[in-house]
């Protein structure tokens, strides 16, 4: 049975529990979401990492790798070369996330991989049989201009530098026009054995260097997914695929067609 | 003028280190978990490696961040199992010990707004914007779903705790603003601002530590004199009454989750009302 007191007690109680939502949980509620909608916007525009910085062998793309990533420095102490570092709150790299810059320190490659050993997460996951799997980022040579072997000199040293020498970067022979008897010496990398690891760009002897990394995307063109080479068909057909020999109309100027 | 100032009581009546008995060594504890980290990177002696985030101690024990695993787990990615155990021993820890005793007695930021409520009181600051204490656990709902949004661990782009840590480690950049940010608003604008009302890994330990068995027991509330002092210094000064001036029938148990179990209020009471205790 109500009595009108308890009724009433219902009653404030009721407006007391209504009063707390409007003033503490809305509140709270909405500045929690503004909070949280503009750090979600401060994390959108700073998703590309800047083209400097490399992860270390092993990371998972970076849209995955900002996922999984504990910023624990781990593989920061586990690195025999101090080449890796961790981000800092105003870099423009995700706070806390390991990275390293060729031009200054180039990885190592060391054969047992102690930063990958050393992350818990699985950032570091990509299941590399040896370094020599790592494709931290790629080696392009950026300025023709000034490399020293393009002006016709035999500097070498990004070729020399390479843990992959004469695979991940092999020097093509050509004919220097400008002096018209001596040889260029081009040094070109190979995407299919170039790690990333930084050693060419951090050894190059301009100032600013004309060999760098950078990440893999920007690095590669990609060829339409329709486009067939002919000469690769051919090889796997066994043979040409039409005849050898095209005959084609003959025009001479004047014909009329 | 400062009416009445909190603890002067209690160093006359017990003596100065016994008012400080549990500050003291929360302060070791503290300050003992930094320089265990810190002992690497400046003496070259490894124990721990790592960070707050993550680490590894004598090269066996893993011990992770239970939330920061929860948040890259909502970004969908597949946590290793290195992590995982590492995550497990921390909640097991902090669940049976005391969900909040992370913020107390390891967390660094907290010797910042301890030293923001201190200034706050020194300076007689009475006025302190009101702000609700549940923002942590919308913001909590929020750093989660956000990272199952974006697919990155976001919160860790501004953890004030884990920038803090890891600067002292792996060196600051701009995270001395966030540090003074945080001072500056816990000592003027909200009173226990951050840890008290906004910060999602307090209120993530709160919720750990719903069903922990370290409490603190208003044991001899009885003797209570009602002079507030408790109150003034407690972080979570709404944990407090319903154990200390509760009816007869009612707990002096704190079963409060919020609570952060730092025992200032054991330390601070003249008349010895609180003690350390189980919550059965």
């Amino acid at each position: 049975m109500d009595t009108p007191k308890n009724n009433i007690d219902e009653k404030q109680q009721k407006g007391s529990a209504r009063r707390q939502f409007l003033t503490e949980t809305v509140p709270a509620a909405t500045g929690a979401l503004v909070l949280a909608v503009s750090l979600g916007m401060y994390q959108r525009s700073a998703r590309a990492l800047p083209a400097y910085a490399i992860r270390p062998p092993g990371a998972l793309a970076e849209d995955k790798f900002q996922g999984a990533c504990l910023r624990c420095g781990q593989c920061v102490r586990s690195c025999p070369y101090d080449v890796l570092r961790l981000a800092k709150l105003g870099d423009d790299i995700p706070t806390g996330t390991p990275y390293f810059i060729s031009r200054q320190n180039p990885c190592r490659m060391c054969e047992d991989m102690p930063c990958i050993r050393a992350c818990p997460s699985g950032a570091l996951g990509q299941s590399l049989p040896t370094i020599y799997e790592a494709r931290m980022g790629l080696a392009v040579l950026i300025d023709h201009e000034n490399c020293l072997n393009y002006l016709g000199l035999r500097c070498d040293v990004c070729y020399r530098a390479c843990p992959l020498i004469d695979q991940a970067i092999t020097l093509d022979v050509r004919v220097n026009r400008r002096s018209g008897v001596h040889t260029l010496f081009i040094p070109v990398v190979h995407s299919k054995y170039c790690t990333g690891c930084g050693k060419c760009e951090h050894s190059c002897v301009l100032d600013n260097a004309a060999i760098k990394i950078l990440p893999i995307e920007q690095a590669k063109g990609e060829l339409g997914k329709h486009y067939r080479l002919g000469w690769e068909e051919k090889e796997k057909a066994g043979g040409s695929l039409i005849p050898e020999l095209l005959k084609l109309p003959i025009r001479r100027p004047g014909d009329t067609p | 003028m400062i009416s009445r100032i909190a603890g002067r009581e209690a160093v006359q009546k017990k003596g100065w280190l016994k008012t400080q008995k549990w500050l003291l060594r929360r302060r070791v504890s503290q300050l003992g978990i930094l320089g265990l980290f810190l002992l690497g990177p400046l003496a070259g002696i490894w124990i721990v490696r790592g960070s707050f985030s993550a680490s590894k101690t004598l090269g066996v024990l893993p011990l992770t961040d239970p939330l920061i695993i929860l948040q890259s787990f909502m970004t969908g990615h597949t946590v290793a199992a290195k992590a995982l155990i590492g995550a497990l021993i921390v909640v097991v820890f902090y669940a049976m010990i005391g969900g909040r005793v992370y913020c107390s007695w390891a967390c660094p930021v907290n010797m910042i707004t301890d030293g923001a409520a201190w200034l706050n009181r020194r300076l007689d600051l009475k006025k302190s914007l009101s702000m609700s204490r549940l923002i942590r656990y919308w913001l909590l709902a929020a750093i989660l779903v956000l990272a199952s949004l974006t697919g990155a661990i976001v919160w860790e782009w501004v953890n004030p705790i884990t920038i803090f840590q890891r600067g002292l480690l792996f060196g600051m950049g701009l995270g001395w603003f966030l540090v003074a940010a945080i001072l500056i608003f816990d000592t003027f604008v909200v009173r226990r601002g951050w840890c008290g009302h906004l910060c999602p890994v307090g209120a993530f330990y709160s919720l750990l530590g719903f069903a922990s068995i370290l409490r603190v027991k208003a044991k001899q509330r009885e003797q209570c004199t009602d002079c507030m002092d408790c109150f003034t210094v407690c972080p979570e000064s709404h944990v407090i009454r319903p154990a200390l001036k509760g009816d007869a029938h009612s707990s002096p148990v704190i079963f409060s989750n919020n609570c952060i179990n730092c025992g200032r209020c054991i330390d601070i009471c003249p008349q010895n009302v609180f003690r350390f205790s189980k919550r059965f």
